[in-house]
């Protein structure tokens, strides 16, 4: 993606003539920043009413402490989400105009009932945050349930949408193709969103545990060792531990649902010029400019294998040539498709193996693992597990290429004409990368804080801050 | 059917003018507050004030646009289609205001608060004046409809669109004033309720100033809105009229809550007033509700969703505005008394400074 949204700077700017690829990039990044938050929203309030569950139930001062302090970073990366989610809200219509003005009365039915997911998570967000000090402790807790709620079936109300782009059902159009009868339910319930939103909340919980246990497998290898700082990993890696083979199973079967209704995007899943038996899994490799694979390594017949057990090798994977070209995705874009899809299988593999050392270290030695090699891939998990869901959303979506509602409307026929994009696109671009920076810093101040015990400075808003004596206040570390 | 969306989508727009008009506004008085020193007093009170709410209320905003896109489908699109410019630029300033605000919060270095609370302050008038302008587009007709494109700058640089973008800069500082009165009051800070209660008149002055400057500019530049607003809108413009003097009258007498609900009364039939006065057009003179209108199995969808809300929602905003007006969400990086840092340790739900 960095090469073609470089790409798009170069061509952009000396022609700005042509909003597509514009359009395509801004969307594609605001998205990919997006998603980032999604994990955090979805799953973090969970883990955080696990320690503020402990923390009341088994009277752990270091439990509750670990849920507020948590709650508090949730405020900042819930405000940051809500913001970055309300910018897609602007942007369906700024960028793709046709699109929402054809498909709006379909498309937008999901997002009617994510609205009130959205206020149920926003307002009791708000009171669980701010009512630490005055609810009663349980009455407090009670107020983080619905938050929790609300970010699972928030996030399968915009998947659905997202699913009905892949398999629009619902909608029965004239001869002119204007939308004139839409069925609710069939486009919620559209063929694709079952196991979609399967795979986008259990993703949710796998990403959101491997961000925040890795942030605390830093601290474990910095010394931190103490209680709080193990509890913390605990939580938050038992989470990323039971979501991350639950994810395998759906993903495969997720795949497969791919094989029988997408062919087209199955066969740029696994790089299948031509249709065959016997197909061969090639692990990275390259669709040259005569669509043939070059490169990689194959492994004999187990696309086929993987397609349909039950048939073996014998079972036939359609080739990318039974799909029109104007109709498929281009060559390079099969590349991006394949190449993301070897990256989220191979780094889901990977997190799969080392939740597997966690299990077993639990089941054989009833303690996590002690070994500093799996705090160090611990320590990395966070980033890798948001690789993980970046190149699935990349196969979901370039996959489905040209279409941005599958055969029946083609990207380019989308998109605004607006010739100014490459300029918002750049503005958008550098305002974003600013707020992802900051967001990390103005975190790792808070933790800084936290450790150092200097919270008594907030207590001087606005005006020049008072020295604190070391040592004045003991927060556990 | 078609009317009854139409109705919620307008009663959208009220909530979110009225609760994210108020936050904005808030935004304004930060701005003005003057330096770190003098205006300390006046933020504390604008953080207590939004901080537990802006986010729920900000739900308002997307709330509108799903609406407007899932039931009036054409309607978005030729909006986003003409005002490309001042929405882009409300996108870009709700992500700054939203992230500075909470950045500020979460930030202890006078130097970083008052960066993230300069973006915060800024952004939060660069919005509204953008909504005001988009409405103003809207209503003086320079948005039309079947996939053509307005003038890109002229849609939204024009008297209309100025007025729009001035009068809801007005609006929200002035409604803002008001709620700022309350909840300094609440903070038992007497200096500060006289503080915003100078500015709720002062900027009800300013908003009725502007009104009138208004009637001038809609005569010459949007016809079909000025003949709306002298005819069947009347009364609304009126009862705005009336309610505005009223919140006055109340403000002065310093009764508890009777000044902030005529407030909010004189802004929603301000935009009550405007939405009966286009009616029954989305877009003046070039798309009505019914020609924008999606097909019924949505617009069922998008009801139950509503009434759903209806249900869901509204309790739980009830009980965040009680608790909050309560002062059962007490904001954690306040000056709370009777705290020594020993029984923070001991309570911990007593922990400050998040």
């Amino acid at each position: 993606m960095a090469i073609d949204v470089l790409a798009n700077v170069v061509t952009g700017v000396a022609l700005s003539v042509d909003p597509v690829p514009w359009a395509r990039s801004q969307m594609a990044f605001t998205l990919a920043f997006h998603i980032i938050l999604v994990p955090l929203g979805v799953s973090w309030s969970v883990m955080t009413l696990i320690a503020n569950y402990r923390g009341i139930k088994h009277q752990d001062a270091d439990a509750m402490l670990l849920a507020q302090r948590w709650s508090k970073y949730m405020a900042v990366t819930f405000a940051v989400g809500a913001v970055t989610g309300t910018v897609l809200s602007f942007e369906f219509g700024l960028l793709w105009p046709k699109f929402m003005g054809q498909w709006g009365a379909a498309f937008g039915v999901p997002f009617a009932f994510e609205g009130i997911f959205f206020f149920t998570e926003a307002v009791f967000i708000s009171i669980y945050i701010f009512g630490w000090r005055r609810l009663k402790p349980w009455a407090h807790f009670w107020t983080g349930v619905p938050i929790a709620v609300a970010g699972i079936f928030g996030s399968i109300s915009v998947v659905a949408a997202n699913a009905w782009m892949n398999s629009p059902q619902g909608v029965t159009l004239d001869k002119s193709g204007k939308v004139i009868d839409v069925d609710p339910m069939g486009v919620i319930f559209n063929d694709a969103m079952p196991l979609m939103a399967a795979h986008m909340v259990v993703a949710a919980y796998l990403v959101g545990g491997f961000m925040v246990a890795s942030v605390y497998a830093v601290g474990m290898l910095k010394g931190r060792t103490d209680h709080y700082h193990r509890m913390g990993f605990i939580i938050a890696f038992t989470v990323a531990a039971i979501a991350t083979p639950v994810q395998m199973a759906v993903g495969d079967t997720l795949a497969r649902w791919v094989y029988d209704n997408q062919p087209t995007k199955f066969a740029a899943i696994e790089m299948v010029p031509k249709t065959s038996d016997d197909v061969p899994e090639v692990l990275l490799g390259h669709l040259n400019s005569e669509g043939e694979v070059t490169g990689g390594i194959p492994i004999p017949g187990l696309a086929s294998i993987l397609s349909d057990p039950s048939d073996g090798t014998s079972t036939v994977v359609q080739g990318l040539d039974e799909t029109p070209a104007a109709d498929r995705p281009t060559n390079h874009e099969v590349n991006v498709t394949h190449l993301a899809w070897d990256v989220m299988v191979g780094v889901g593999t990977l997190l799969f193996l080392l939740t597997l050392w966690w299990w077993a270290a639990w089941i054989f030695r009833r303690s996590m693992p002690g070994s500093k090699w799996f705090l160090r891939a611990a320590a990395a998990s966070g980033v890798l597990g948001v690789v993980a869901m970046e190149a699935g959303w990349t196969v979901s979506e370039v996959g489905r290429q040209p279409w941005i509602v599958y055969e029946k409307m083609k990207v380019e026929d989308a998109a605004t004409a607006n010739t100014g994009i490459w300029i918002t696109f750049i503005g958008v671009v550098i305002l974003y990368l600013g707020l992802g920076v900051t967001t990390i810093l103005v975190m790792r101040q808070m933790s800084r804080r936290f450790r150092g015990g200097q919270s008594g400075e907030v207590d001087v808003p606005y005006g020049p801050s008072e020295p604190i004596e070391a040592g004045d206040e003991k927060v556990p570390l | 059917m078609d009317t009854t969306a139409a109705l919620v989508l307008f009663a959208a727009i009220t909530t979110y003018a009225i609760f994210g008009g108020a936050d904005f506004g808030a935004g304004f008085w930060d701005l003005v507050a003057g330096g770190t020193k003098r205006g300390g007093r006046a933020r504390n009170v604008i953080d207590h004030a939004i901080a537990p709410v802006w986010e729920a209320n900000h739900v308002w905003l997307i709330f509108v646009w799903v609406l407007l896109w899932t039931c009036f489908p054409e309607a978005y699109a030729s909006i986003t289609l003409t005002l490309f410019v001042p929405l882009t630029l409300a996108a870009l300033g709700i992500v700054l205001r939203g992230a500075s605000f909470a950045f500020r919060k979460a930030v202890f270095r006078t130097r970083d608060r008052r960066n993230f609370g300069a973006a915060f302050a800024i952004s939060s008038v660069l919005v509204p004046y953008c909504f005001g302008a988009v409405i103003g587009a809207i209503a003086s007709g320079r948005v039309p409809a079947g996939g053509k494109a307005g003038a890109p700058w002229g849609s939204w640089v024009n008297p209309t669109s100025v007025l729009g973008g001035v009068l809801a800069v007005c609006v929200a500082a002035y409604l803002a004033a008001f709620f700022l009165v309350s909840d300094a009051r609440r903070l038992s800070d007497e200096t500060m309720v006289a503080y915003f209660r100078r500015r709720a008149i002062g900027a009800a002055a300013a908003a009725g100033l502007v009104a009138l400057v208004g009637i001038f500019v809609l005569a010459n530049d949007a016809k079909y809105l000025f003949d709306g607003l002298t005819s069947r809108a009347l009364p609304l413009v009126i009862l705005s009229a009336v309610c505005g003097l009223a919140a006055l009258g109340l403000l002065t007498r310093r009764t508890r809550h009777g000044a902030r609900l005529a407030a909010v009364g004189a802004v929603a039939s301000l935009v009550a007033a405007w939405g009966v006065a286009q009616w029954d057009y989305l877009l003046p003179e070039s798309l009505t509700v019914s020609a924008a209108a999606a097909p019924t199995g949505t617009m069922t969808a998008v009801l139950v969703a509503t009434g759903l809300a209806a249900v869901l929602i509204v309790p739980a905003f009830v009980l965040l505005y009680v608790l909050d007006q309560k002062t059962l969400l007490p904001e954690e990086s306040m000056p709370e008394p009777a705290h020594s840092p020993l029984e923070q340790v001991s309570h911990v739900t007593d922990e400050p400074a998040g």
